[in-house]
């Protein structure tokens, strides 16, 4: 029962690394880009959140209602004004720009927000819990699982309902015949990392209710989002949710055996997964 | 004009020059026990070190087009295997120096053999996986002190030299020597036949490949040797410090993101970039210290800023306004002045 209650926690646990991990998949599927800022931008989604339930009294989850919008200009406004000079034929511009971001974003929130750990306080959401046949669950890994797979879907349908979706495919497969055909790649770029970025935004402020956070994490939170991705297949979606969860189950399996082997654990079986599927369990971009 | 009137050469007036500085520089730094006070040193023997993984991160990124936000891993094991080697194994710290250079190369293979898998930017995240796992795997280990980490005993220290001030002079000498021979080998190994070949590949990989240069096993032989090299710095980085913990051994601010700062401003796949830019980095972290994180968040966005505006580099900027070499590496076609007048 113990073994069964760590992977129910670790399957739950998955919906938040799907959070994580859907920017991140998105940006790669439309514009090839890799944002090593991601995480940083995680924890700035979460401060961005603390900040508003301090001012204005609210709830973490009305919170989103101000963070989503504001994360997603700030996607628009760093696409549009940096990360689009420097995307190219050469890798190292993109990298080492978003590099230089993560650490300038870092020490931003350091400077404003001190190194100590903060939490949001979602009241008695945090605690509640629902128990059936000698399981246990909480209510807000219920909720955040919940959200990942809500996320997703109406990822998937963005990408392949609507005309922003169509304009999205269009850039990815070509750039030139998508600007020829009326496309302004810049602002459709622009607009993929404000969907990026407000889907981050509830990445952080989940991540903020579930546990404390300070300004360092962010690398740690990019790199479970890189894994999933990695794991479920670069430019499948659903494979990241299936990535998160594997990468969570890892986890507390790994944490059941051994406190000291949680994190260990998740990156063994992420490197594992890469000797024998190196291409990720369900791939759908081939490169 | 017949082809008799040119000839091809690497060497300038500006090469032999600089050739002649460089001796004269290496010399007087050599002497410096003897004219510099120990704070100096102490800043110069680690500027050195900096210049050492920069140099190395340059072969790396900017010819072999291996993107590392990992080096960390390397730094961190070569001083975790320093202080093991010495401790459990008796061996002198110098010679632990050398073996963990030779384990370095040994991890090595297997880590490039995984994520080698990943191109591009995924390979620069797959590095920095590796170095999480080194980080997590060497806090497990309690003989080493686990998560907070042990200090090198007192007679292991006193085995290098009995005198504080000659301990001092020798750590400064290995920091030193350290720089010198990882300019030099990149140096000669970018005029050798593989280095030609990773020249070619940081200029286009596709017309590399296509004129049979196996580009894998290049890039593969880059990764190990630059592993083994960084595991070597790492071990003396912790021979200074005399103290290491995983997070200190492992981080990735320390290790890798002032590297890539270091090589970004001074000028990425050229020999002399990161020697500007430790020196640039140096002059600004003496000046902006006391700042804390203003220096770090101006550090980055000078990176980001020289990564729009001059791709190349404060070396790249120099080189194209006064066609500058110092190290000489580039052939250039001469007109024979000399058979003219016949």
């Amino acid at each position: 029962m113990e073994w069964l209650n760590a992977v129910v926690q670790g399957t739950l646990l998955g919906g938040l690394y799907a959070l994580f991990a859907a920017g991140l998949s998105l940006i790669f599927g439309v514009m090839r880009l890799v944002n090593i800022a991601h995480g940083d931008l995680i924890v700035l989604g979460a401060y961005l959140g603390l900040t508003v339930t301090i001012i204005l009294g609210l709830h973490p989850l009305l919170a989103l209602v101000i963070v989503v919008p504001a994360m997603a200009l700030i996607g628009y406004v760093l696409q549009r004004g940096i990360l689009n000079h420097t995307l190219g034929k050469d890798i190292l511009p993109p990298l080492l720009v978003t590099f230089g971001l993560s650490v300038i974003i870092q020490n931003a929130l350091l400077e404003t927000y001190s190194a100590d750990p903060q939490k949001m306080n979602a009241g008695a959401l945090e605690t509640a819990s629902l128990s059936a046949g000698g399981l246990s669950v909480g209510i807000l890994p219920l909720l955040t699982f919940g959200i990942a797979i809500a996320v997703i879907a109406s990822l998937q349908w963005v990408f392949y309902r609507t005309a922003l979706g169509r304009a999205f495919r269009a850039t990815s497969d070509n750039q030139e015949i998508a600007q020829l055909m009326g496309l302004n790649r810049r602002h459709i770029f622009g607009l993929a990392m404000a969907l990026a970025l407000g889907v981050t935004a509830i990445a952080g402020i989940m991540l903020g209710i579930r546990t404390s956070f300070d300004p360092s994490i962010g690398g740690g939170r990019l790199i479970f989002g890189f894994e999933a991705v990695i794991i479920g297949g670069l430019g499948n979606l659903w494979g990241t949710l299936v990535g998160g969860v594997i990468l969570g189950v890892a986890q507390t399996i790994g944490a059941k055996i051994d406190p000291g082997w949680q994190l260990l654990a998740g990156h063994i079986t992420f490197l594992v997964i890469l000797a024998f599927k190196p291409n990720g369990l369900f791939p759908r971009i081939n490169e | 004009m017949n082809p008799s009137d040119f000839h091809v050469t690497r060497t300038s007036a500006v090469t032999k020059i600089a050739v002649v500085c460089g001796a004269i520089a290496l010399i007087i730094l050599i002497l410096a026990p003897y004219w510099a006070g120990r704070a100096d040193m102490r800043l110069m023997g680690e500027l050195f070190l900096y210049l050492a993984l920069a140099s190395l991160w340059n072969l790396m990124a900017g010819y072999a087009g291996l993107v590392s936000v990992g080096q960390q891993a390397y730094v961190g094991f070569g001083g975790y295997m320093l202080f093991a080697l010495t401790i459990f194994g008796g061996v002198h710290p110098v010679g632990a120096i050398v073996i963990a250079g030779v384990l370095g190369a040994l991890i090595a293979v297997p880590v490039a053999l995984l994520i080698f898998r990943l191109r591009g930017a995924y390979f620069a995240i797959g590095t920095w996986v590796i170095a999480e796992v080194f980080r997590l795997s060497f806090a497990q280990v309690s003989a080493l002190g686990g998560g907070s980490g042990s200090s090198l005993p007192v007679g292991i220290v006193r085995s290098l030299a009995e005198s504080r001030s000659g301990r001092e002079h020798l750590s400064y000498w290995l920091a030193l020597a350290s720089a010198v021979i990882v300019i030099a080998s990149v140096f000669f190994f970018l005029r050798t036949r593989n280095g030609l070949a990773l020249s070619a590949i940081r200029d286009n990989e596709l017309a590399a490949g296509s004129l049979g240069i196996d580009i894998w096993r290049t890039k593969f032989v880059v990764y190990i040797v630059t592993a083994a090299l960084t595991a070597m710095i790492g071990a003396l980085i912790f021979l200074q410090k005399l103290r290491i913990s995983p997070d200190a051994a492992f981080s990735v601010n320390d290790w890798t993101a002032f590297v890539i700062f270091i090589v970004v401003i001074g000028g990425i796949g050229t020999i002399e970039g990161p020697i500007i830019g430790t020196l640039l980095f140096f002059a600004l972290r003496e000046t902006l210290a006391d700042q804390g994180t203003i220096y770090l968040m101006v550090l980055g966005a000078v990176a980001i800023v020289i990564m729009l505006k001059a791709p190349n580099g404060l070396w790249g900027l120099i080189r194209s306004r006064f066609d500058l070499e110092l190290f000489p590496l580039s052939y250039r076609v001469k007109i024979d002045t000399s058979k003219e007048k016949d």
